[in-house]
């Protein structure tokens, strides 16, 4: 039995069902991936967007959150809410970032909108002790359905864009992710998928499982050795 | 302007350098103030100008730091000039440097003319005016003399330290000599060293002022006089430095001055030369010429990882400073990549740093103007840096 037929021994805990005081309206995968940081830490959020996520990190574990973000908008907005982000282009940016600088470097739902996925995964992992990745799933049997049967690429509500418009630009599913995971020689510590609800898909099925019914897939990552 | 106005103006500038109309601190003998040269000022002498109210606890002060030519009438009308304030689109009641809120203290800068001690202040040793004899300042003695001011204020840690240019290199080496004294820095279109080509710049600027044969060594205000051609051609020179190809074109293009078709001489034919000699004139009605080669020198030399192992990073190692680094899309005097340069180091210092590039076609000059994304950005800084600082955010 390979690594790739049952999720990782140790699964993340479930994340909350309802939001907590403090963070009303947040997104579950934002949840997910704040429930997996040690509080206080130090924390990198790679491409984040308006920092809802940085907001509720520093809000909820008290964690030192920093940004890097492409758009004006985004970095203004993060701005504003008195949060510390760049502007700048992680495909070429994080080289900057001296080694073991974070805690926690994040990638929330930007993975798939990088020109070197890679490359980014390698230099998160250089940069923060754990990198946590939280991506949607190209698996997911609606997708699959949607080529299968439609012959088009999917609109759905995760991936709201239509092809030619879209910032993602590198799909992937949680199976070839994880492949990736090994192909870089990084440990999986803790995975979890959510499904379209952003519920936690049960724990006790095998990888399969959740590239058929995970929408996303948040996966908290470590360097071996 | 009439030769009588021109010589009044004069007179006018001439008194500010000793007897400024703003306030005005002065060191004695026990006070001297040791430069990075070696030299020792004393006595010496700082204006500076203040705008709102100090608060109960001295937390609300938000020292700014002039540019090149600037001074320390930021939000009021110039003494010399009778204009408006550099920085009023910034500085004042509801706006981003807010004058309800915070104490905004603003220094002339030393080398300057405008009543700190520079090269048209006497000379107390021998009761004329300093000239050359005034030993050569830098950057870090700018921001130690401002340090004296603050300490002179009774100010323990300032809020913020914010400036364009110029400004901003004090803004940087403020947060370098003092980091415990810096709650926040915002160094906008600003480098942590003055690139070779600026230095180049600043050369045929000063050449400009020396080659004007009343300039007389130096030693012109003696002689009742000031190399006001020269000086107006340095300003004239910067001044492009300051603007960029697409404002210019926006502004003028290729249009003549009141004609349709050139004129075939050398007068001001184009639009664009006629504004520049106007740039040039005005200058010179408020600027000394001494002070334009100390103050262009001084950035020169500035150059924060030299003085630290060639490693800027550890100009900023262990900083507890919020910053926010600004950038302008069209600057090609202070580019976006000087500012990059400086957020990478503190990147590695692991410092808390913004940075954001504003896309404007205003070049370099576009710190003093009204830029609504700057306004924003320095507002939505300054509000959450309040907010964490625990300074009363006005609703």
């Amino acid at each position: 039995m390979t690594s790739l037929d049952r999720p990782a021994a140790d699964i993340a805990t479930a994340a909350p069902a309802k939001p907590s005081n403090g963070t009303h309206g947040a997104r579950v995968d934002l949840l997910t991936v704040a429930g997996m940081i040690a509080p206080g830490a130090r924390v990198l959020d790679v491409g984040c967007g308006d920092g809802a996520l940085l907001r509720l990190l520093a809000e909820t574990r008290g964690a030192d959150a920093r940004g890097i973000e492409i758009s004006r908008e985004g970095v203004a907005a993060s701005m504003a809410k008195g949060l510390a982000v760049i502007q700048g282009d992680a495909d070429t940016d994080l080289a900057d970032y001296p080694d073991d600088a974070f805690d926690y470097v994040v990638l929330s739902q930007t993975l798939q909108a990088m020109r070197r996925p890679r490359w980014v995964i390698e230099q998160m992992l250089r940069i923060g002790r754990r990198g946590i990745v939280s991506f949607p799933n190209f698996g997911h049997w609606r997708i699959r359905a949607h080529l299968l049967l439609r012959g088009q690429m999917p609109v759905t509500e995760n991936l709201p864009d239509s092809w030619y418009d879209t910032p993602n630009i590198h799909f992937c599913t949680i199976r070839d992710f994880v492949e990736l995971v090994h192909e870089l020689d990084a440990e999986m510590e803790k995975a979890v998928a959510l499904d379209r609800y952003g519920r936690p898909v049960r724990v006790d099925v095998p990888w399969w499982f959740w590239n058929l019914f995970g929408e996303q897939g948040v996966f908290l990552l470590h360097r071996r050795g | 302007m009439t030769k009588h106005e021109k010589a009044k103006a004069f007179d006018l500038a001439r008194r500010e350098a000793d007897e400024p109309s703003s306030p005005v601190v002065r060191f004695g003998a026990e006070a001297p103030l040791k430069l990075v040269s070696g030299a020792v000022l004393a006595p010496w002498q700082c204006a500076y100008q203040t705008y709102g109210t100090l608060n109960a606890d001295r937390s609300n002060a938000i020292l700014i730091c002039h540019a090149l030519t600037g001074d320390q009438h930021v939000a009021n009308s110039h003494p010399v000039t009778g204009k408006p304030g550099w920085w009023q689109t910034m500085v004042g009641p509801g706006r981003p440097l807010d004058t309800d809120r915070f104490f905004i203290i603003c220094a002339n800068v030393l080398g300057g003319c405008m009543g700190t001690t520079g090269p048209s202040s006497t000379n107390p040793a021998t009761g004329k005016p300093w000239g050359l004899d005034l030993p050569v300042v830098t950057i870090h003695d700018m921001v130690d003399a401002q340090a004296r001011l603050i300490d002179h204020l009774g100010i323990d840690t300032l809020f913020a330290v914010a400036g364009g240019s110029m400004g901003g290199m004090q803004v940087l080496q403020w947060a370098s000599s003092y980091p415990e004294r810096v709650f926040a820095a915002l160094p906008i279109a600003a480098a942590a060293r003055h690139s070779a080509q600026n230095i180049a710049f600043g050369e045929v600027g000063r050449q400009a002022v020396m080659a004007d044969p009343e300039w007389r060594g130096g030693h012109y205000l003696e002689a009742g006089t000031r190399p006001e051609k020269g000086l107006a051609v340095a300003r004239m020179g910067a001044h492009i430095t300051y603007l960029s190809e697409a404002a210019l074109h926006s502004k003028f293009g290729r249009r003549f001055q009141n004609r349709s078709a050139p004129g075939f001489h050398f007068d001001a034919d184009f639009q664009v030369e006629s504004y520049l000699r106007h740039q040039g004139l005005s200058f010179v009605e408020r600027f000394d010429a001494n002070s334009y080669l100390y103050v262009t020198r001084a950035m020169d030399y500035f150059d924060l990882a030299a003085d630290h192992g060639g490693v800027l990073a550890r100009a900023f190692r262990g900083s507890k400073t919020r910053f926010c680094v600004i950038s302008f899309t069209s600057d090609w005097l202070f580019p976006t990549s000087e500012s990059r340069q400086i957020v990478k180091a503190l990147n590695a210092a692991a410092a808390s740093v913004s940075f954001v590039e504003i896309e404007t076609d205003k070049g370099h000059d576009a710190f003093l103007l009204d830029v609504p994304e700057l306004t924003t950005t320095v507002r939505g800084f300054l509000d959450a840096a309040a907010k964490a600082r625990g300074l009363k955010v006005a609703s």
